[in-house]
């Protein structure tokens, strides 16, 4: 087939791009050939114009065994122990088809984890929709929920944690991050490498069919009008076949007959193969004829970009293949020779014997574009960052303002996703969805590990240096907060079009912002992924670089949740409230803007608020601890009131010299924790505070049936509860 | 005592019986997959949740037709005890061991939630170590978890006493507010008519330990090691 213009513009390539690929490949391609080239040097798989500014990001320290590059960030947890985590986006297919998309986009993530050799634990998601009036809003909410349930209930991987956020911002494109932690033997990590000439290349799993070719391409493109039609490039997930890949090959790795392992998730046989090689500096020789499939008459061109799910290829020794063989038998999966390992440096695919394709993996992955795409800041922004906060109506009755907070689709429980999820199999679950983070025991240990994502969109667009800081320090303070020393982080980098230089503005300034709240509190990069085009019709989604985290808790005898536990106990502030609602879930709720500038964050302040935290709760003189986040103290405070043990009350008393209502109530300044103790420990507590040099005070007390604040609040806990707990169900039953 | 474990293509919750029948309750237990023939040896079967051949079909029906599942109906027929558990549950009504069906719940999702449970008869080998109408928190999750059975087994069901567990309020009261799933007379748990099989929806393996919060599952495991003494 003759390559023309039309073929290659279908193909996602621009000019100057396949000028470049007929220069590194000193020849025109052929249709195979350009198929290979399009996903690889699809932004997808070449982070083409996010890499030079990826490389700013800190992925080192001293814990860390494995960072990005990898399947999977791993991270060593003493004990002989590592977890192995990473987040990963299916943004464009799940809003597309909201099953499948967000079902297979768990399936991806969960393979990540297992092809390294850890069988995973824990499940988190990270979701945006759009504004709640807009009617595809609950049809995307629901088929993502339900895909993400579909398909970790089947696997027995227990979802235990996420956000959720609505905005009118994601209306033409919703965001589903998929993150998975799990946990293996430090000897016993397996990585994506295709060493050793003439090694035999199995592949494994389920059978290739014709779905999802070009997913990776889909994903690089801004959607226009009519993203529907676009429904075949979704996958098909099967979590049963994919339970059998797991236990097959858990039980593979026991033995000694793998020696490198990944799984064909985007650009499936191309970028498994391609990366597996390259790594190890090798070269790849696959026979597409031999490849399973489910359909009749596949060409090369389809077997290799097909992204049909549950696969797996693994380079093993010649003597093991029978082995090999004979365990995914016992599973009822296919496994067989497709290709072997070469010294060509090159990519060669055959059909039947007959050379069809033959690239040096270099050009598809070295060569392949990095851009340094313009970037120039709004000219909208200042406009965007100026408050006038004399403008706007005073709030008379602050009950009624809590009452709506608590009923914000942002803020409101969160129990109608969770409760689908089966967040208790494995019995491992010690702190149940719905507190600041998820605790995972790991049996025959004294150890935990404490897992959140987290990110603040409308911070990130006000300010995406300071957001990016925040969504950071929130989330290191969300494990702190449960007692865990927060060891590493993955991101899902979701932006707009990279070729918009504003979009470009935002990218770069998050990356910063994350690298110094890294750098600060010690957090390294091990994993993540970046997903650009997440515009439709010219409108782009806020900036959202959500972050996964993950934290351990060394013994899980001193651990805390965010619920109020005995009456009588004294409620402390740790951090200082300033006069800030910019970028509050108040400012947009009750005047509906998304303005001004996000809450101020000094990260050494942040890092020794945390410290001061984990400290008192490790020496176990903490009753409960709470992050203190959107909707501020108030609403903070609520949640700490609706505990599932029964609902327990709170009285606070607190100056307000030089700070307004609103911000005292509702504002979101950073670095705060709400803690509950005996007022036995006090002086323990502000010693720790002290040393710190950390602000503390005792604002309040618990007890009773209600939640008062100053003269400002006097509301009946299962009043507030009332309003919090059913936003979600009517919303979904509307 | 020594428990065999089955597992299924699917199957998701036997490790979290073998951790309860070794770890917590001191006993032996070993994983037997779906191909073996064989269950001598064992003092009793439980047959984990999960989703069972993907639950592909109707949920457990397909794991009627594995080996094991045949000679799981000679040990229950000789008298053995099989405890059930969600997908084992479900499994046992498929293979026609206990009555009945588990169909899709009431609102169409999966439920997984903590709910209250009420013992409805304790002199049982799975319950005796339950006082006489105890009230209970336990876990559950499922998709498939609406018992159904024509009205004369369910007569049956109840005029001998076989419905073990109901789903109940705080306060131990049988409504249908309490029903997560639109069971048939709020039913979480039958046994089979001579006693020694139970199927039950709830978890009682994921409330045995108290770093999980709650061991009010733990007594199931207690009442069968007090029968096999």
């Amino acid at each position: 087939m003759k390559i023309t213009k039309t073929i290659i513009e279908e193909h996602g390539l621009s000019t100057e791009e396949y000028a470049e690929i007929l220069k590194v490949l000193g020849r025109e391609p052929n249709y195979l050939e350009l198929g290979i080239f399009s996903v690889m040097w699809s932004e997808h798989c070449s982070y083409k114009s996010s890499r030079v500014h990826l490389k700013k990001l800190p992925t080192e320290g001293p814990s860390v065994i494995e960072g990005p590059g990898e399947n999977a960030g791993v991270v060593d947890i003493g004990d002989g122990l590592a977890v192995v985590f990473k987040m990963e986006s299916h943004n464009h297919p799940s809003f597309i088809e909201p099953y499948q998309g967000a079902a297979t986009g768990v399936g991806g993530i969960l393979r990540d984890v297992f092809t390294m050799g850890a069988r995973p634990v824990a499940s988190l998601n990270s979701l945006r929709f759009g504004s709640v009036k807009n009617p595809r809003t609950r049809y995307l909410l629901e088929g993502v929920v339900a895909g993400i349930a579909g398909y970790g209930n089947c696997m027995g991987v227990p979802t235990v944690g996420g956000e959720l956020f609505f905005h009118e911002s994601y209306d033409g494109n919703c965001l589903v991050n998929a993150m998975t932690a799990g946990v293996v033997k430090t000897n016993k990590i397996f990585k994506g490498n295709a060493s050793g000439l003439g090694n035999p290349v199995m592949y494994v799993g389920s059978k290739t069919g014709r779905d999802g070719i070009h997913g990776a391409t889909m994903a690089s493109d801004v959607f226009g009008e009519g993203g529907e039609e676009r429904r075949p490039t979704v996958q098909v997930g099967d979590p049963f076949t994919e339970k059998l890949l797991l236990e097959a090959c858990l039980e593979v790795f026991k033995t000694d007959h793998v020696i490198g392992i990944q799984d064909m998730g985007a650009a499936g046989l191309t970028s498994s193969s391609v990366e597996m090689a390259s790594r190890a500096g090798n070269g790849i020789e696959i026979d597409a004829a031999l490849v399973p499939r489910r359909e009749e008459n596949m060409t090369p061109y389809e077997v290799f970009l097909s992204e049909s799910q549950e696969r797996m290829l693994m380079v093993v020794h010649p003597e093991s293949v029978s082995a090999v063989v004979d365990i995914f038998e016992k599973w009822d999966l296919s496994a067989c020779v497709i290709g072997t390992v070469t010294d060509t440096g090159n990519i060669t695919i055959l059909d039947n014997g007959e050379v069809v394709g033959d690239m040096p993996i270099s050009a598809l992955t070295d060569s392949a574009p990095v851009y340094s795409r313009p970037s120039k800041r709004p000219d909208t922004q200042d406009a965007l960052n100026s408050l006038d906060r004399s403008a706007l109506k005073k709030s008379t009755n602050y009950q009624e303002v809590l009452l709506k907070l608590l009923g914000s689709p942002n803020i409101s429980s969160r129990q109608w996703v969770y409760k689908q999820y089966d967040h208790m199999v494995r019995t491992d679950t010690v702190t149940l969805p719905g507190s600041d983070s998820a605790v995972i025991r790991i049996k025959g240990t004294t150890k935990a590990l404490a897992l959140t994502t987290d990110c603040n969109a409308r911070y990130c667009y006000l300010d995406p240096k300071r957001g990016a800081m925040i969504a950071v320090a929130e989330a290191a303070r969300n494990l702190s907060v449960s007692g865990a020393l927060p060891l590493a982080l993955t991101d899902c980098l979701n932006f707009g079009n990279p070729e918009r230089p504003d979009v470009m503005w935002q990218f770069e300034e998050a990356i910063a912002g994350m690298s110094e709240a890294c750098l600060a509190l010690d957090i390294p990069v091990v994993s993540g992924n970046v997903s650009f085009y997440n515009e439709t019709s010219g409108t782009s989604i806020y900036p959202t670089p959500s972050v996964g985290m993950v934290g351990l808790i060394d013994n899980l005898s001193s651990h805390t949740k965010q619920w109020f536990t005995g009456e009588g106990d004294l409620i402390g502030l740790f951090g200082d409230t300033l006069d800030e609602i910019g970028g509050s879930e108040y400012l947009k709720v009750m005047h509906g803007l998304d303005k001004g500038l996000p809450p101020e964050i000094d990260l050494k302040r942040e890092r020794a608020t945390q410290e001061a935290c984990r400290f008192a709760i490790n020496d176990g003189i903490i009753n409960s601890a709470h992050d203190l986040s959107d909707g501020g103290l108030a609403v903070a405070l609520s949640e700490s009131a609706f505990s599932p043990d029964g609902f327990i009350g709170a009285e606070l008393d607190i100056e307000v010299a030089q700070l307004s209502t609103e911000a005292l109530l509702f504002g979101e300044s950073q670095s705060r924790i709400l803690v509950s103790f005996s007022e036995d420990d006090l002086s323990k507590i502000e010693k720790i505070a002290s040393e710190k040099k950390v602000p503390f005070r005792v604002i309040g007390k618990v007890g009773g049936t209600r939640i008062r604040i100053n003269n400002l609040i006097d509301a009946r806990v299962d009043e507030l509860f009332s309003a919090w707990s059913q936003t979600l169900e009517k919303l979904v039953k509307f | 005592m020594k428990f065999a474990i089955l597992v299924y293509p699917g199957s998701n919750c036997d490790h979290d019986c073998y951790h309860v029948v070794k770890h917590v309750m001191g006993e032996e237990a070993e994983y037997v997959w779906h191909k073996e023939k064989s269950l001598s040896g064992f003092d009793g079967v439980i047959v984990p949740g999960g989703f069972s051949y993907g639950d592909y079909l109707r949920a457990g029906a397909i794991a009627n037709f594995s080996p094991i599942t045949n000679e799981l109906k000679t040990f229950a027929e000789k008298g053995g005890l099989v405890l059930g558990i969600c997908n084992g549950f479900q499994i046992l009504c498929e293979a026609g061991i206990l009555p009945g069906a588990l169909t899709r719940n009431k609102d169409q999702k999966f439920i997984c939630d903590t709910v209250g449970i009420k013992v409805e008869n304790n002199s049982t080998k799975f319950t005796s170590s339950y006082k006489e109408g105890a009230v209970v928190e336990l876990p559950i999750a499922h998709a498939d978890g609406s018992y159904y059975a024509d009205l004369d087994t369910i007569k049956s069901l109840e005029d001998n006493s076989q419905v073990i567990f109901r789903y109940c309020s705080a306060s131990g009261e049988i409504t249908t507010e309490a029903n997560p799933n639109g069971s048939l007379g709020n039913i979480a748990g039958i046994t089979n008519k001579r006693g020694n099989v139970l199927g039950m929806m709830p978890h009682p393996e994921r409330a045995s330990e108290r770093e999980l919060g709650s061991k009010s599952g733990k007594a199931v495991f207690d009442s069968i090691l007090n029968a096999l003494k």
